[in-house]
C-alpha cells in the first residue's frame, strides 16, 4: 500500500430487512479508542428503528421456521464459513476496541466455532427434546418445538461479537427471527457481522441488528407487543425488573442470561430450547 | 313419531328418568380448617366463608380464609418439610408415597365426583369418567419420575427449587390440584396450593387422603381463601416457584409481581381455541367435536373450542346438525347421570356469561339457543350459538368461559389458519378433516400448545399442556412438565 494513500473508512449503519440503514432518527455516538480518537460515528438506533426491525422480523417468521432444518444449517454454517473469510477484520475491531491481539483472536475463533456448533443442532434439537406420549386412550399423542416466533435481544456488552453469535445462533437454528442490540461499548463487530450476514443466505429480516444507547432502548425491546420473547444478558436487578415488568404485557418468554461464560457456557442446545415452545397432537387411532 | 324431512326425532317420544347419583356416601364436614403442617388447624384470621352447591344455591360447608399470617405458617411448614423429611427422603420413596395418595383417590373416586359435582356444578358424568380418574393417574404417572429425574433432561443434571406456591382455578378443583402437586412433589419439591374460592372442597378432601397416604408434615399444605390469599402466596419470599392456572389479566399481574426475583414460574392461563371443520371432514363425528368441544364442563374451559370456522360448502350442513344436536343436550342437576351440561359455576361467571349474550348480539351476532328448560333456582346457561359475527366481534376475540360457540366460515386452508391465528391466545386449536397431509398442514399452522385433530378436549398425564404467546408460560403434564419444578444445571 502506498504510503500516502488515504484509508477508507466504513460507514457503520444498522440491519434492518436485510438492508444497511443509517438510523431514521439521524442520531449519532462517536466511538472513540483509548485515546478518545473517534473511530467512528455510530447509529444511535431509535424506537422506530426497533419498531420497523420487528415488522420485517414477523414478517421473515414463518417462512425461515418452514425452511428445513437441514437448509438452516447449511446456512449457519455458511455464516461461520464467511466470518473466517474475514477472520482478520474482527480481530482488528475488537483490538481497535481495546482488545489484545490475542483475547481478539481468542474470540473470533470461537465464535466461528460456536456457528459451527449451533449450525450442527439445527436439524438435532427436535429428536432431543420431542416425544411421543403414551396416552392411555387410544391417540396417537407427540410433542415438538415449534419457535417461539421473533425474540429481541439485548446482546451482552463486554462479549461483543462472541456473546451477539452465542445469542443469534441458537434463537435462529431453532426457526426464530430476532432483532438484537448490539454492545454500546464495543459495536463495531456487531455492525461487521451484519455484513456478514448478508453474504450468507441469511433471508431479510431474519437477523436485525441495532446500535444505539442501552438505557434509552431496553423498554423498547421489552414492552413491544409483537415480541414473543426476550433475552437480556446486562445489567442487575433493576435492568431484570424492568424487562421482566414491561415483558409482562403481553407475556413475553423473558431469558435472562446475565451469568453466562461465554467461552464456556454457551455450548448446549438448552439455549435453543429457550425460545422454542411445545406443541402436543393428538389424533385417534381408529379405522 | 312424524318430523320433518332430514331432521332427526331425537324426543321421539323416549324421555329420560332421573338418575341422580345418591349422596349419602359422602361426608362433608360443615366447616373446614386450613391444611397446615399436616392437620387441619384453625385460620388466624378467623374468618370463614360459605361455599355453595350452584344448582341449589345451598350452603355445603364453611371453609377457612387464610390471611398472610396464615400464609406465612403454610410456607414455612412447607420449607421445614423440604429442609427436613422430605428434602431428605430417597427418590424413591418419594414416588411411592405418590402411588399411595393415586391409590388412595382411586379408592375414594365416587366420593370425589360426587363432591366434585356439588361444589362445582359439572355433570356427575364429567367428574366421574374424567376428572376424578385423570387426578388419579397424574399422580400414578409422576410418581414414577421421582427417581428417574436424571434421564429426563440430557446433558443437566436436575435440583428441586424448594416451596412452590400454586394457585388453581374453579373449573377443574381437584383434576388441577393433581396437575400442580403432583410433578412439584416427584420433582422433591414441597408445596402450598391454594384452591379457587368457589371449589375448595376436593382440595380438602384431597388434604385428608395426603395425610392417610401418611405423608411427611408440611409437604402439602393447602390454604383456602379468595385472591387476597393468592396475592400473598405469589409475594411471599419464601416461596420458590409460582404456578399459575387462571386468567391472562392475572398471570399478566403474577409476571410482573415476580419480576426481578428469582422464582421461577409457570402460567396456564386463557384461551380462544379454534375449531376448523373442513368440507371433507366426517361431519358426524365433527359435530360431536365441535359439542364436546365448547359444551364439555359448561364451556368452562381454558382450552374450549370456542371460535369455529367451518369451511363455507358445508357450512348450512354442519350448522344445521349442530342445532339438531343442541336440542338434545340435557342442562340440569349436575348429580344427574344423563346431564350433558350442569351449573354454571357462580353467579358472577353467569353474569359474565350473560353479559357477552348481549355483547354479541349488540355487535350484531345471531344467537341461538336450545330450547331446553333449565331449573328454577341454581345458575344455568343454555348451549349457545353466535353466527354472523366477524373476526372484531368480542364474542370471537374475548374469552367467555361459558357454553357459547362462535361460528364463522372460510374458504381456503390459509384462510382458516389466519383466522384461526388471529388472535393474542395460543393454549389449543381443533382441525377435522380425512385428509392426512391437510392435518399436519394445518396442525403445523396453528399457533398453540394443544392441537387436537379429528378429537378434541382430551387429556393426559403423560401428554403436556400449555399455551403459546399470551396463553401462558410452560408446560403441564408429561416430561416438558418437570421442567417447571427442577432447576437444570450444568
Amino acid at each position: 500500500m502506498a504510503a500516502n494513500r488515504i484509508a477508507v473508512a466504513k460507514t457503520y449503519k444498522i440491519y434492518i430487512g436485510g438492508k444497511f440503514p443509517r438510523t431514521e432518527s439521524g442520531r449519532y455516538f462517536a466511538l472513540q479508542d483509548k485515546q478518545g480518537k473517534v473511530i467512528a460515528n455510530m447509529c444511535r438506533g431509535s424506537r422506530k428503528d426497533f419498531r420497523n426491525a420487528v415488522v420485517v422480523a414477523r414478517a421473515a417468521q414463518p417462512g425461515w421456521a418452514k425452511a428445513s432444518a437441514y437448509l438452516r444449517g447449511q446456512i449457519l454454517y455458511r455464516i461461520a464459513e464467511m466470518l473466517e473469510g474475514r477472520r482478520e477484520q474482527f480481530i482488528a475491531e475488537l483490538q481497535q476496541q481495546g482488545s489484545t491481539q490475542r483475547a481478539a483472536e481468542k474470540e473470533v475463533d470461537v465464535s466461528i466455532d460456536r456457528l459451527i456448533y449451533f449450525a450442527g443442532w439445527a436439524d438435532k434439537y427436535q429428536q432431543v427434546f420431542s416425544a411421543v406420549n403414551p396416552v392411555s386412550s387410544s391417540h396417537f399423542n407427540f410433542s415438538v418445538l415449534e419457535a417461539t416466533g421473533v425474540v429481541s435481544i439485548l446482546a451482552p456488552d463486554d462479549s461483543s461479537l462472541l456473546g451477539l453469535i452465542s445469542n443469534i445462533a441458537p434463537a435462529i437454528a431453532g426457526g426464530n427471527t430476532c432483532v438484537a442490540l448490539a454492545s454500546e461499548s464495543k459495536p463495531l463487530c456487531a455492525v461487521s457481522l451484519a455484513e456478514v450476514l448478508h453474504a450468507s443466505d441469511v433471508p431479510g429480516g431474519v437477523v436485525n441488528i441495532l446500535t444505539g444507547f442501552r438505557a434509552e432502548l431496553t423498554e423498547f425491546f421489552a414492552s413491544h407487543m409483537d415480541v414473543n420473547a426476550i433475552i437480556y444478558c446486562d445489567g442487575g436487578k433493576a435492568v431484570a425488573r424492568m424487562v421482566q415488568t414491561l415483558a409482562a404485557d403481553n407475556l413475553k418468554r423473558v431469558v435472562g442470561r446475565t451469568h453466562l461464560d461465554w467461552s464456556g457456557d454457551a455450548e448446549n442446545p438448552y439455549l435453543i430450547r429457550d425460545t422454542q415452545e411445545v406443541k402436543t397432537t393428538w389424533h385417534p387411532i381408529g379405522s | 313419531m312424524a318430523t320433518p324431512e332430514n331432521k332427526l326425532a331425537f324426543d321421539g317420544g323416549w324421555g329420560y328418568e332421573p338418575a341422580p347419583e345418591s349422596t349419602d356416601h359422602i361426608k362433608v364436614d360443615s366447616r373446614y380448617g386450613l391444611f397446615i403442617n399436616g392437620d387441619f388447624v384453625k385460620p388466624k384470621s378467623g374468618k370463614y366463608f360459605d361455599t355453595i352447591n350452584p344448582a341449589t344455591e345451598g350452603k355445603l360447608s364453611r371453609v377457612a380464609s387464610a390471611n398472610q399470617a396464615d400464609v406465612d405458617r403454610a410456607i414455612q411448614a412447607a420449607r421445614e418439610a423440604y429442609r427436613g423429611p422430605w428434602g431428605r427422603m430417597k427418590a424413591a420413596e418419594r414416588g411411592k408415597y405418590m402411588y399411595r395418595i393415586a391409590r388412595i383417590m382411586q379408592e375414594r373416586a365416587r366420593e370425589f365426583s360426587v363432591i366434585e359435582s356439588l361444589d362445582g356444578g359439572k355433570p356427575i358424568r364429567e367428574s366421574r369418567d374424567i376428572d376424578v380418574p385423570l387426578a388419579a393417574a397424574h399422580f400414578f404417572y409422576y410418581a414414577g419420575w421421582a427417581d428417574k429425574l436424571q434421564y429426563a433432561f440430557p446433558g443437566r443434571t436436575a435440583k428441586p427449587l424448594g416451596v412452590a406456591g400454586q394457585i388453581i382455578p374453579w373449573n377443574f378443583p381437584l383434576l388441577m390440584a393433581a396437575w400442580k402437586i403432583a410433578p412439584a412433589l416427584a420433582c422433591g419439591n414441597t408445596v402450598v396450593l391454594k384452591p379457587a374460592e368457589t371449589t375448595p372442597l376436593t382440595a380438602l378432601k384431597l388434604a385428608e387422603v395426603i395425610a392417610e397416604a401418611g405423608l411427611p408434615p408440611g409437604v402439602v399444605n393447602i390454604v383456602t381463601g379468595a385472591g387476597a390469599t393468592g396475592a400473598a402466596i405469589v409475594e411471599h419470599s419464601g416461596v420458590d416457584k409460582v404456578a399459575f392456572t387462571g386468567s391472562t389479566n392475572v398471570g399478566r399481574m403474577i409476571q410482573k409481581t415476580l419480576a426481578g426475583s428469582s422464582k421461577k414460574y409457570t402460567l396456564e392461563l386463557g384461551g380462544k381455541a379454534a375449531n376448523i371443520i373442513f368440507a371433507d371432514a366426517a361431519i358426524d363425528q365433527a359435530v360431536e367435536g365441535i359439542v364436546n368441544g365448547i359444551f364439555f364442563n359448561q364451556g368452562h374451559v381454558c382450552c374450549a373450542g370456542s371460535r369455529l370456522f367451518v369451511q363455507e360448502s358445508v357450512a348450512d350442513e354442519v350448522i344445521a346438525k349442530l342445532k339438531d344436536r343442541m336440542e338434545t343436550l340435557i342442562v340440569g342437576d349436575p348429580l344427574d347421570k344423563n346431564t350433558d351440561i350442569g351449573a354454571i359455576n357462580s353467579s358472577m361467571q353467569l353474569e359474565k356469561i350473560q353479559s357477552y349474550l348481549k355483547i354479541g348480539k349488540a355487535e350484531g351476532g345471531e344467537m341461538h339457543q336450545s330450547s331446553c328448560r333449565v331449573p328454577k333456582k341454581g345458575y344455568w346457561c343454555r348451549p349457545t350459538i353466535f353466527t354472523g359475527v366477524s373476526q372484531s366481534s368480542r364474542v370471537v376475540q374475548e374469552e367467555i368461559f361459558g357454553p357459547v360457540l362462535a361460528i364463522q366460515t372460510f374458504r381456503r386452508y390459509d384462510e382458516a389458519l389466519t383466522k384461526a391465528n388471529n388472535t393474542p391466545y395460543g393454549l389449543s386449536g381443533g382441525i377435522w378433516t380425512d385428509k392426512g397431509s391437510k392435518i399436519f398442514k394445518m396442525t403445523q399452522g396453528i399457533r398453540a400448545g394443544v392441537v387436537w385433530a379429528n378429537t378434541f378436549n382430551k387429556f393426559d398425564p403423560a401428554s403436556p399442556f400449555g399455551g403459546y404467546k399470551e396463553s401462558g408460560v410452560g408446560r403441564e403434564g408429561g416430561l416438558h412438565g418437570l421442567d417447571a419444578y427442577l432447576k437444570l444445571g450444568a
